[in-house]
This record gives C-alpha cells, structure tokens and sequence, in this order.
C-alpha cells in the first residue's frame, strides 16, 4: 500500500496502466448494475418469456428433427440469442457515454487510451455470465439438461462467451457511430439476426432461400455447437451442410473474424469519436 | 508573462463547412479568457482542438508549451476539460466520482480518496459526499463535474457553457467555485453564449463568429465599443416616435434606436441611473405618455451587431436573445 499523498501521478509502464484504467471503467460499469438491478432484470425478462412463449406455446407445433425433446432443443438457442442480443445494452451505453460527454472526458486525459473499450468489454463479458447463469437455472426448470459431462458444458459455455464478446466489439462500434437515439433501436436489426438462424428451428425446417442463409448464420455454428456439446441432439447427420457439418469449427472461426474486422474499426473510431 | 495557450491561423472543417477558420488566440498564463459567440461559432471545435479531441486541418496551436499535434499526451496532462454535457456518473456518490477520476488520472487509491476530500471541501459539497449524484441540484453536479476535472490541478482549464441550462442560483454557485480556483492561479479558457457571464468571471473576452476572432478586449474595453447599458422605452402612440427619440438622444450616448412597429426607442447610456432618470423626468415634463421604460445591458444580438455590422445566425436567435 502506497502512501504517497500528492497529486502527482504514479509512475508505471503502459500495460500497466492499460490493466488499471479497464479496471477502473469496468469496475465503475458493474456499480451501475448492482445498484441498478431493474437492468439486470429487463435483461433477464426477455429470453426469460421467450422460453416460455416457445418453450411451451410455439413449441408444442415444432418438431425436431430426428425426433428428441422440443425444449432441450430450443435451450441452447435461447442461450446464444441472450448473447447476440446483449450488443443492444453495449451499443445503449457506449452511445450515452458519447452523449454525455464521458467519452470525450476520458479522451482528453492522460489515461491509457484503450482502457475505456478494454473497460466496457470485461463488464459486458461480467454481465453475461450472470445472464447465462440465470438463463441455465431457467432452462434447469423447463426440462433442459446438459448431458454431455464437464468439460462439454465448460467448452459451450466458452463458446457463447466468445460470441458475445465478439458483439461487445460490434455494439461499441456501433454505439459510437449512431445517436443516442438510434442506440434505443438497436434491438431491431439484432432480432430477426437470432431468428433466421437454427434458433427455434432447424434450417432445413425453412423455405428453401431461407435455409441456407440460417445455415450460414455465425449464430447457427454456435447454437449446433452448443447443443452437441451439452449433448442435447444427436450426432449431425451425414448429409447435413457443410456449415453443420463444421458448426464447431465455424463456432470459433466466425466471432474472431467479427472481432478482426469490428475491434479495430470500434478502437478507430473511438480514437477520432466526433460527437 | 508566457502565453498558456497559443493559436496561430487554427482552421478545422466538417464537411466542407468551416468550423474555425483562422483563429489566433494568445491567453497569459493565470489569466481567464471568455469565447463569446452563438452556436456554430466555433467555440466548441475551439475547445476541443485545443484538448486534442480534434486535430486540426490548418495552422497551429500550443497548449501549456506544448504542440497540440506533435505532443498530444503532454497536453492532456496539463489540461482540464468541462464539457457542456455533465459526465457525473448519477449512480455512483459524489466521493466515489472523484475517486474514480482521481484513479483514472493514475493516483494511487489513497492519494485518490485524500484529493477528492480535497476537492469536496474546495467546492462546498462535503456534506453531500456520500449521497449518490442523482439526488444533487443541477449547480451541484456541475461544480462535482467541474471538481472531477481539477484532480491533477490542471495548468489549463477549458469550459465548454459551463452553465448553460442553470438556473440562476445555480449559475452564481458555479461562478462562484469558478472564482476560487482562478484566484488559485489556473488558466481558464471558457465559452459562454451570455455576455454577462464572460463579463462576470473573464479578463478578457475573444468574441466569434464563422469560426473567427471578430473582437478581442476587456469586458469594459468591449463594452465602451457596444455602448454600455441601454435604455428602452416602450411609447404609448406611434405618433410621439419622433418626440421621444428627441428627447432620448439628450441623454443618450450613441444613436437612438426607432422600431415602428413595436413602438419602442432604444439607445446606449453611459451614466446608467441619471440617464433614466434623466429621460423619465424629461418625458414626463414633455408629456408623452409612456407604457414601459426600462435600462438594461446591451444583449449578445446588439454586441454581434455592433462588432460585425450583422445579426448574429438567424437560428440561434431566440437562444442567444436572453437579455443579459
């Protein structure tokens, strides 16, 4: 413990600084949901119904394929749609720190300069966990069981993780590009994104245009990963997709090439962010 | 006496519009410069080119000795920066705002805690520390927000509208915490829409306009230029126009002002109260049945039209039409 009391800074190298200032962000990111729950619980509520409203109501009508439990099915689904769905709260924020100034505090201060992204993706990656965890107990409730041991749930879990930090890059790209307005919307785009996907149904369930662009989906190759993992269907048949085929590759390959292109665009773009 | 901030022909475009075009500014080290202008201006892009927001297309700048554009991280260091938005965070207590900036400014946490007590007590919000910033008035937050700014003691202070959107309450608690710390020597470059809010805390004034310096001065240098305070009257018949602008010119100390159509005279005084009473006696003895007689200072529409011979930007009127 330090007890130095002037006014000067401490010294230290970049990357240390880097670690501390993200902490700092981060940190101050996580008050605002522990002292503000009822965020945390709007961002619950909605997979939370969509597991009921398709977990019993839709669902009833849906059949998987290969026969199997509708609900074991749909879990892994709703999972990854949480995920994707979490950019909505990373671009509201990023866009309200924009307006409010914040952004152009911490621009013209002596701090570590990626600290501010670095900050706000560590507290949505927090966020997250909290959501998947509260999204399992959900899917423990209706029926949903991870069969596929330890380390298979670990991996899966891994894998939505990595989605969603993937999105954290595109909403604070986004939330720096648009208004404070526009942030509200955010949500619209990133719906039918988790609905044309293997989400509810499986694609060969769809019209036959629509099939392979939910094949093709980044969400699709984590939901099939997903759910081969936690064991919820049966091994992928031969003649499946190549992209189905390879979901658990394309689960990994698809968010990196989203953080490749949207990590540097957001860090540029906050560099040279003109309210 | 050295120069804290130093611009030479700064230029910044958006979009083919020129924001600032050609500003030279000088400001003495501890002394406080008020840019005076409407919106569009330039006020802002000058503030935050000169905070390293923005680099700049054309020209040059220092900033506490230091090139804008060559030395962008030691500028930061030497620089404080209010914007027109607050950047308290409403969630978090007054004390853990500055602690968290003073962290962010890389103090070590003790010395965090001891300079935001410091800081609490210089702008009178100690008692307030620990109640979260959503329950503060809205001058609190801005002198939190203006405190929050100050944890490395800057060399520099830049103000963007620091109370625009204040009551007036609020706004005397803001010039207030403003005053103390130019007393304590820092540098401060603000931006106001209000003239009597430069006149309040600036010992000079740089008045814009299309992103250029149309007018540099004193308060009073530039006052004595618009003609010092104003008296109106407000005539009952249109037909005393001509009488009451007679009697007005007596007092007055530049032209009289005709508007027909609202049936009002206006014209600069220098005697303030003698002057009125002067003119009140004087249309009373005449006659001339008055509705409204009134001194007031010279509004930020009457500097523009003094020092540019135009209006001010025809959509920011109703904004910078407050009289001062």
């Amino acid at each position: 413990m330090t007890t130095v009391i002037t006014t000067a800074p401490a010294d230290g190298g970049a990357l240390r600084w880097t670690l501390s200032d993200s902490w700092v962000v981060a940190r101050r990111d996580l008050l605002h949901w522990v002292r503000n729950p009822s965020v945390i619980i709007a961002s619950v509520a909605f997979p939370a119904m969509f597991v009921l409203l398709f977990g019993f109501v839709f669902g009833s009508a849906i059949v998987v394929p290969g026969g199997g439990d509708y609900r074991e099915f749909l879990m892994p689904g709703m999972f990854a749609q949480a995920m994707v769905n979490g950019a909505a709260a990373t671009v509201a924020t990023v866009a309200a720190d924009k307006a409010r100034g914040v952004t152009d505090r911490f621009r013209s201060m002596p701090m570590a300069p990626a600290a501010p992204v670095i900050g706000r993706s560590v507290a949505d990656v927090v966020n997250s966990v909290l959501d998947l965890v509260v999204l399992v107990g959900l899917g423990l409730l209706v029926g949903w069981r991870a069969h596929g041991g330890v380390a298979g749930a670990l991996t899966a879990v891994g894998l939505l993780l990595l989605l969603r930090f993937a999105m954290i890059w595109v909403g604070i790209w986004l939330g720096l590009v648009v208004s404070q307005e526009a942030a509200g919307l955010a949500w619209a785009p990133l719906f039918p994104l988790t609905m044309i996907a293997n989400t509810f149904v499986h694609p060969s369930q769809l019209p036959g245009w629509l099939g392979p662009l939910a094949d093709w989906n980044p969400i699709s190759a984590t939901v099939t990963a997903v759910r081969e993992l936690f064991g919820n269907i049966g091994p992928v048949a031969a003649q499946a997709s190549w992209a189905e085929r390879n979901a658990m590759l394309l689960a990994v390959a698809w968010p990196l090439v989203i953080v490749a292109v949207f990590l540097p665009l957001a860090v540029r773009r906050y560099r040279r962010a003109a309210a | 006496m050295a120069d804290a901030v130093l611009t030479e022909g700064l230029g910044k475009g958006f979009r083919g519009k020129r924001a600032l075009d050609g500003l030279d500014l000088a400001v003495a080290e501890g002394s406080v410069l008020g840019l005076l202008g409407p919106n569009g201006a330039g006020k802002t892009t000058a503030v935050r080119v000169l905070t390293t927001l923005l680099r700049p297309d054309t020209g040059r700048a220092e900033v506490a000795g230091h090139d804008i554009v060559r030395e962008p991280a030691a500028v930061r260091r030497a620089v404080g920066l209010t914007g027109q938005h607050t950047t308290v965070d409403d969630i978090l207590t007054g004390r853990e705002n500055l602690v968290m900036w003073g962290r962010l400014y890389h103090l070590p946490a003790r010395a965090a805690a001891r300079r935001a007590d410091e800081l609490l007590e210089q702008f009178g919000l100690t008692d307030a520390a620990d109640r979260r910033a959503k329950t503060y008035s809205g001058g609190m937050r801005r002198r939190l927000d203006v405190a929050s700014s100050l944890v490395l003691a800057p060399r520099v202070f830049f103000l963007d509208e620091p109370t625009t959107g204040l009551d007036p309450r609020n706004r005397g608690e803001v010039w207030a915490a403003l005053r103390g710390l130019v007393a304590g020597g820092t540098t401060v470059v603000l931006t106001t829409q209000y003239l009597d809010e430069a006149d309040q805390l600036a010992d000079r004034i740089a008045v814009l306009d299309g992103g250029r310096k149309v007018a540099e001065g004193t308060p009073s240098e530039l006052k004595s230029r618009i003609g010092g305070d104003r008296v109106d009257v407000l005539v009952r018949d249109a037909a005393d126009l001509p009488a009451a602008a007679d009697l007005l010119a007596r007092a007055a100390s530049g032209p009289v002002e005709v508007d027909a159509a609202l049936r009002r005279l206006s014209a600069p005084v220098r005697d303030r109260v003698s002057a009125l009473t002067g003119v009140v006696r004087a249309l009373d003895d005449a006659g001339l049945p008055v509705e409204d007689i009134g001194l007031r200072r010279p509004t930020l529409d009457e500097v523009f039209l003094h020092l540019t011979g135009k209006q001010a930007a025809p959509a920011t009127t109703e904004e910078i039409g407050v009289p001062a």
